[in-house]
């Protein structure tokens, strides 16, 4: 029998850089991207797949980072937090929109809200209050009762382009 | 939101809902939290906790964990008890013999509790190296359950105590005696059950820690969200000086509370930085945080007395309240005084005395939780006030506005002596009623009947006290040396002018950056964007008092309060320098957009940059009278008093944000399942100095209470086994469960804050009671039955639906003859 691989090279774009990197199998994507890219601006916040925090967007679907290898995402394209704001560091609108309404306040969901959002709004342009709801299900925040986030997510939802 | 003012404003930026200062970097993933923090050549803790929830430890042995690959160090409690004295206990005797070490020394007390921490180049190798440690218990019999524990034959958590009871006292006020003689009727009430949940921050606790073996110091890098009191407790611990320990707070995800108690876990990475010479990092798992991190007071009333009149006049109340800390104390038995702010919450009964125990039990030590203790006692009031109303026929709202404090008796002295500030209590009901649509809610409620579906509406109101006077710390421990309250903050110019706050506190969300910018921009005539406010606590800015941090509902007045002072400190010297070098009057003077101008001469001008140049770089030139620094620090102290210790009595907050709620829930009959329709809360926080931030905040603890009435309980089983260790079992709130719900804010400013704001944020668990009334309500409809626990799923709302007509339902009503 032969041994099982311990560990993998891997390459992988994050927010349009492209990274290549020796990791250990059991890797979790969350734990490369911060501890290995450092890039922290994704949160990890449990350790069931419950919270959210540290969704991001791998090859354009929303996944959690801690229930994926890093290895999984080996050719992927990644989508973070840090990737969403314009080139020229100006809000994108669903940064704007969460501002604006107040559905920011200690900021640790937020990055995966945001991505949770993003793809929401990329599948579904135009959401009812209830499609929103079961959009963000899978991401917790403890200090807005939700309220501002669906309707920062509704102002968008009204709006005729969303996803520059 | 709408809003009710009952004062013009006068000020430019104070009251408006400015953008945050906070929300650029958080929304780019740029905020800094503890676990982002990154020192060069670093390790990383893993701590190895208890399986059992009470067991003697025989033998530890590190020998193969220490070999493995990557580890640099082990720690064990026997090391612990060598490296570390005893933590301090606020209690008195008997409490007070507790001995508390950051890992367990013989004995495991509570199902996670840390025993060995491993510490290694990875936070993988260190978790692999747990697996070889041998660690052997005895299993000893658990105490789960607060009125088990308080039992001669109870097994004992700490043997030294000689019982489970960590503090015992009667709070007597009025004459209880009287008012039964005087009433017309007695409600008992048998039992009543307020259960054990948390806030669960999104953010675990986390701290990277560094040791300078130069000058002995210990850096923290982490989410402690009251520093100072970390420092009182971990100062003694180490037997080290308090200025050896230097905090340092960034960006925080969230404590509501919760991350006061981390303490422990410094002081583990603290002797573990000592002991291997390199930055150790630390940061919970989820599983870690809700095991071993700080949950909230669980609370059981017993031999509930009432006394009321016919016409619903509620005259007292007399209660044995039995409160479970958990394992070890730690910030307890505070909360044995700290509910008695609120000892007659908005009603004007005077008459109240209940017997509080707390023990310690086979479970996760208990800490500050947003509602902090308050809650537990509201929600029996709550709880008692819809009972009498139903028990005597009486209508839910009738009852309430018959015995609420009205606006005209503020300020309002309450039967211990606290002084409730301002309110308006009934109107804030009548706006909660009117956004539920209660008229219209009423009338479905007969229609929706029999069609296997019930309706209930119901009504929860919640003060929330803020900024303590901690001299009510003397009421649980006649010796501790605490009194008053104070924050303090730092305004001044930098070299070039630029307007620069350093404040004590620790935010976690309340956007502190963003309403100090306001009050500054305010006092100084400039723009919020003009001023540069630092982010968190760092003990080497100078900046704070033993009391410094965010908790309690304090920062609109003790935060907002120093600000203020140290900018007024500020213009006075800014506008005496600019006099000077214009030869003007100082009362000529004036500040505007970062320039001094003669007031009517606009031509006469100096900029903020022309000010800082002369006193930091150009000092030949300062008039030689002048002594300004244009670094402006000041300490706010609310103006308080020592309580009377012996008669429990004073004033133990300075202000009391109210919030009425108001809800209307369906419940399926079959399933016990309920569903809120309408959720609104009117809340009044005094002036308001950013009204999107404190609506915010009444979102966010509504959010809370809800997942705590209907979805989160932290459960133990007879063993002290935890069952609910991470969000597979605890469910907390999703974005289906909340309601949108809906707002209203009346303001009635404070007469004693200085800037007429209330302390808020902690809504004082309102959806319990609201929810619990509104099941009340369904349960009038249907089996009587009592709603005695504040944690209702669907199944025990199932079981309270279908309880048997002739079940005892735990409540009497005495008549006395006429």
């Amino acid at each position: 029998m032969t041994e099982p691989v311990k560990s993998k090279r891997i390459t992988v774009t994050v927010d349009g850089t492209e990274y290549t990197r020796t990791v250990e199998a059991r890797t979790l994507l969350v734990r490369f991207i911060r501890e290995e890219l450092d890039h922290t601006g994704t949160h990890f916040g449990c350790d069931t797949g419950h919270c959210g925090s540290c969704s991001v967007l791998v090859d354009g679907k929303v996944v959690k980072s801690c229930m994926m290898l890093a290895i999984q995402a080996d050719q992927a394209q990644i989508t973070t937090v840090q990737g969403l704001a314009f080139q020229d560091g100006s809000l994108d609108p669903i940064q704007q929109a969460f501002s604006d309404h107040h559905a920011v306040q200690c900021g640790f969901c937020t990055p995966g809200m945001l991505m949770a959002t993003e793809y929401l709004l990329s599948q579904n342009p135009h959401p009812t209050e209830e499609e929103i709801r079961r959009g963000i299900k899978g991401n917790l925040c403890r200090c807005t009762g939700y309220v501002n986030i669906v309707r920062a997510i509704q102002a968008l939802g009204a709006q005729e382009e969303v996803i520059s | 939101m709408s809003t009710t003012v009952t004062k013009p404003r006068t000020a430019l930026w104070s009251g408006q809902s400015i953008p945050r200062k906070e929300d650029e970097r958080l929304l780019k993933g740029q905020g800094r939290f503890a676990d982002d923090i990154r020192r060069h050549h670093e390790a990383y803790v893993h701590l190895l906790r208890s399986p059992y929830g009470h067991a003697r430890i025989l033998s530890v042995d590190v020998s193969a964990a220490e070999m493995a690959p990557g580890v640099i160090t082990t720690l064990t409690g026997r090391e612990v008890h060598a490296l570390q004295k005893p933590f301090i206990e606020i209690a008195p005797a008997p409490g007070g013999a507790i001995e508390d070490y950051c890992l367990a020394v013989d004995k495991v007390r509570f199902m996670g509790e840390p025993v060995v921490a491993i510490l290694a180049e990875t936070a993988e190798m260190a978790r692999d190296a747990a697996d070889l440690v041998q660690i052997d218990y005895e299993p000893l019999e658990a105490v789960v359950q607060a009125e088990d524990a308080v039992r001669e034959d109870a097994p004992r958590l700490h043997e030294q105590v000689g019982s489970n009871v960590v503090w015992h006292g009667v709070y007597d006020y009025g004459s209880i005696d009287a008012a039964k003689q005087a009433a017309d009727r007695i409600v008992k009430i048998d039992r009543l059950h307020f259960h054990r949940f948390t806030s669960t921050p999104i953010e675990c606790n986390a701290g990277l820690v560094e040791y300078d073996p130069g000058s002995g110091e210990y850096t923290f890098w982490c989410n402690n969200t009251m520093p100072q009191f970390a420092a009182m407790f971990m100062g003694p611990a180490l037997d080290i000086p308090t200025d050896r320990l230097h905090f340092v707070t960034q960006d925080i995800g969230g404590s509501f509370g919760n991350k006061i108690t981390t303490y422990i876990y410094l002081t583990i990475c603290a002797i573990l930085a000592k002991k291997s010479g390199r930055p150790v990092r630390w940061t919970e798992f989820r599983t870690d945080h809700i095991l071993g991190g700080s949950h909230g007071n669980e609370r059981t009333f017993l031999d509930i007395v009432v006394p009321v009149l016919n016409d619903g006049t509620i005259l007292g109340i007399e209660a044995r309240a039995i409160d479970d800390a958990g394992a070890y104390p730690r910030y307890e038995p505070l909360g044995a005084v700290i509910w008695s702010q609120v000892v007659s919450g908005v009603y004007q009964f005077r008459n109240v005395k209940v017997d509080y125990t707390q023990v310690v039990t086979n479970k996760c030590p208990v800490g500050p939780n947003r509602g902090y203790s308050r809650m537990q006692h509201l929600w029996m009031v709550e709880r008692i006030i819809d009972i009498v109303a139903h028990e005597l026929n009486l209508d839910a709202v009738a009852i309430r506005k018959k015995n609420y404090i009205k606006p005209e008796q503020m300020p309002y002295e309450t039967p211990n002596g606290c002084v409730y500030d301002s309110g308006d209590y009934p109107g804030s009901l009548d706006a909660a009623l009117k956004l539920i649509r209660y008229e219209y809610w009423q009338d479905r409620k007969q229609s929706t009947r029999g069609s296997g579906k019930l309706i209930g509406i119901g009504i929860g109101s919640t003060l929330d006290s803020g900024t303590n006077n901690f001299g009510q710390a003397r009421i649980i421990n006649p010796d501790l040396p605490f009194s008053g309250n104070g924050e303090v903050s730092n305004v001044k110019l930098d070299l070039y002018g630029e307007v620069v706050v350093t404040i004590g506190t620790t935010p976690q969300g309340q956007g502190h950056e963003t309403t100090a910018a306001q009050v500054v921009a305010d006092i100084l005539g400039l723009n919020p964007d003009q001023v540069r406010v630092l982010v968190g606590h760092d003990n080497r800015r100078n900046v704070y008092t033993g009391f410094s941090g965010t908790y309690a509902s304090q920062f609109a007045v003790t935060g907002l309060g120093a600000v203020r002072g140290a900018s007024l400190k500020l213009k006075e010297e800014l506008v005496t320098l600019a006099a000077a070098l214009l030869e003007a009057d100082p009362d000529e003077v004036m500040l505007r957009g970062g320039t001094a101008l003669v007031d009517g001469d606009e031509g006469r001008s100096i900029p903020f940059i022309g000010l800082a140049n002369i006193v930091f770089a150009n000092n030949a030139m300062m008039p030689p009278s002048l002594d300004v620094s244009l670094n402006c620090t000041y300490t706010y102290r609310p103006p308080f008093q020592l309580p009377d210790v012996e008669r429990k009595q004073g004033n133990l907050t300075l202000t009391y944000a109210s919030q009425i709620h108001a809800c209307v829930v369906e419940v399926d009959e079959e399933t016990g399942e309920t569903k809120i329709l309408e959720y609104a809360c009117v809340d009044d926080s005094g002036a308001l100095i950013h009204p999107k931030i404190v609506e915010g905040q009444v979102h966010g603890a509504a959010g809370l209470g809800i997942g705590a009435a209907l979805y989160e309980s932290l459960d133990y089983d007879a063993e002290g086994q935890m069952l609910s260790p991470n969000f597979f079992a605890y469910k907390a709130v999703t974005a289906l469960d909340v309601p949108m719900m809906k707002t209203a804010a009346i303001e009635s400013p404070s007469p004693f804050s200085p800037n007429g704001a209330k302390g808020m944020g902690e809504g004082g668990g309102a959806p319990l009671h609201a929810v619990c009334s509104a099941l009340q309500d369904v349960m009038h409809q249907s089996s009587r039955a009592l709603v005695v626990d504040s944690f209702n799923p669907s199944e025990r709302v199932y079981r309270l639906l279908h309880q048997d007509e002739h079940a005892p339902r735990g409540v009497q009503v005495i008549s006395k003859p006429s």
